[in-house]
């Protein structure tokens, strides 16, 4: 099994990097885009008997800095 | 006073945080991040600016969940001193040691250079040999020095007293202008600007000789 999670910088969090990458997007004409907001991206691959709760542990602990960002987990 | 100064992979500052100590007349042990205990007797412990683990993940996540953290964590909740300097506040506010956390430098860039900092108070053993409200030229050389909290957070920080320093000139959108805080029991200092680079005249700069002084004043009597 593994485990994708995203963590996000939470709302309300400036993200000075969504905001050069969205400056470069109107750079380069499209006119579109009202905002960005930049997260990464963290694939577990998971060990038989890895359960869903010990993935939430992971990102309480490490994954995530819970004062700046929020996190979701996705079984896949 | 006896300080121990831990080393990390990429820790960059580390000689530099224990050559300040020891002008100051520490005795100084410096400690692998693999060591889960500190050495015994040790008053404070120098957790040194760098890029601890290659600041994969979050600048200090990594380095936070360290053996030797666990061992600095209890050394505080024992009422043992600590100071955190640049990656070494980065590290403390991921341990929980302080609150809030460093975002990336609201202009994106590294920033090293000489600013001016205003000593906010002086009630603690950091700094009690400054005058309230002196300003003092420290370097700062960081990527993510951009101090955020929530809004009780810093209420909290304020009410307390516990913004040791901030920016006369904020150089990387910190809220408050903040640049270094203490914990609840004014034993831990977090900040960004580097004191042990302005603590030689070799340095160009001598003002954060007197944080290391009065530290070893408390330390050495205590």
């Amino acid at each position: 099994m593994k485990a994708r999670v995203h963590v996000m910088l939470k709302n309300g969090v400036l993200d000075p990097q969504g905001e050069a990458v969205r400056h470069a997007l109107g750079a380069m004409g499209f006119d579109g885009v009202q905002g960005v907001r930049q997260g990464k991206v963290i694939e577990l691959d998971l060990a038989d008997g890895a359960s869903e709760a010990d993935v939430e542990q992971m990102c309480e602990k490490l994954l995530a800095n819970t004062v700046i960002e929020s996190y979701t987990v996705e079984l896949v | 006073m006896r300080a121990a100064v831990v080393v990390f992979p990429g820790s960059n500052c580390d000689r530099d945080l224990a050559v300040a100590f020891e002008q100051a007349g520490a005795d100084v042990t410096m400690v692998w991040h693999k060591d889960s205990t500190l050495p015994d007797g040790v008053d404070i412990v120098g957790v040194p600016g760098g890029f601890s683990y290659g600041d994969y993940l979050r600048c200090g996540a990594i380095a936070a969940n360290s053996p030797i953290c666990k061992s600095v964590a209890d050394h505080a909740a024992r009422g043992g001193y600590v100071l955190g300097v640049c990656n070494g506040f980065q590290v403390l506010t991921e341990t929980g040691l302080l609150p809030g956390a460093l975002l990336r430098n609201a202009g994106l860039k590294y920033i090293c250079k000489t600013v001016g900092l205003k000593v906010e108070t002086t009630a603690s053993d950091f700094t009690s040999g400054y005058g309230g409200g002196d300003v003092i030229d420290i370097p700062i050389a960081h990527h993510d020095g951009n101090y955020f909290a929530d809004p009780d957070t810093l209420a909290t920080l304020k009410g307390e007293d516990r913004i040791a320093f901030t920016y006369t000139e904020n150089p990387n959108g910190s809220q408050n202008d903040i640049a270094g805080i203490l914990s609840e029991n004014r034993r831990v200092l977090g900040m960004m600007p580097h004191p042990e680079r302005a603590a030689d005249a070799g340095h160009g700069g001598t003002d954060g000789t007197a944080l290391f002084r009065a530290l070893a004043g408390a330390l050495t009597t205590a």
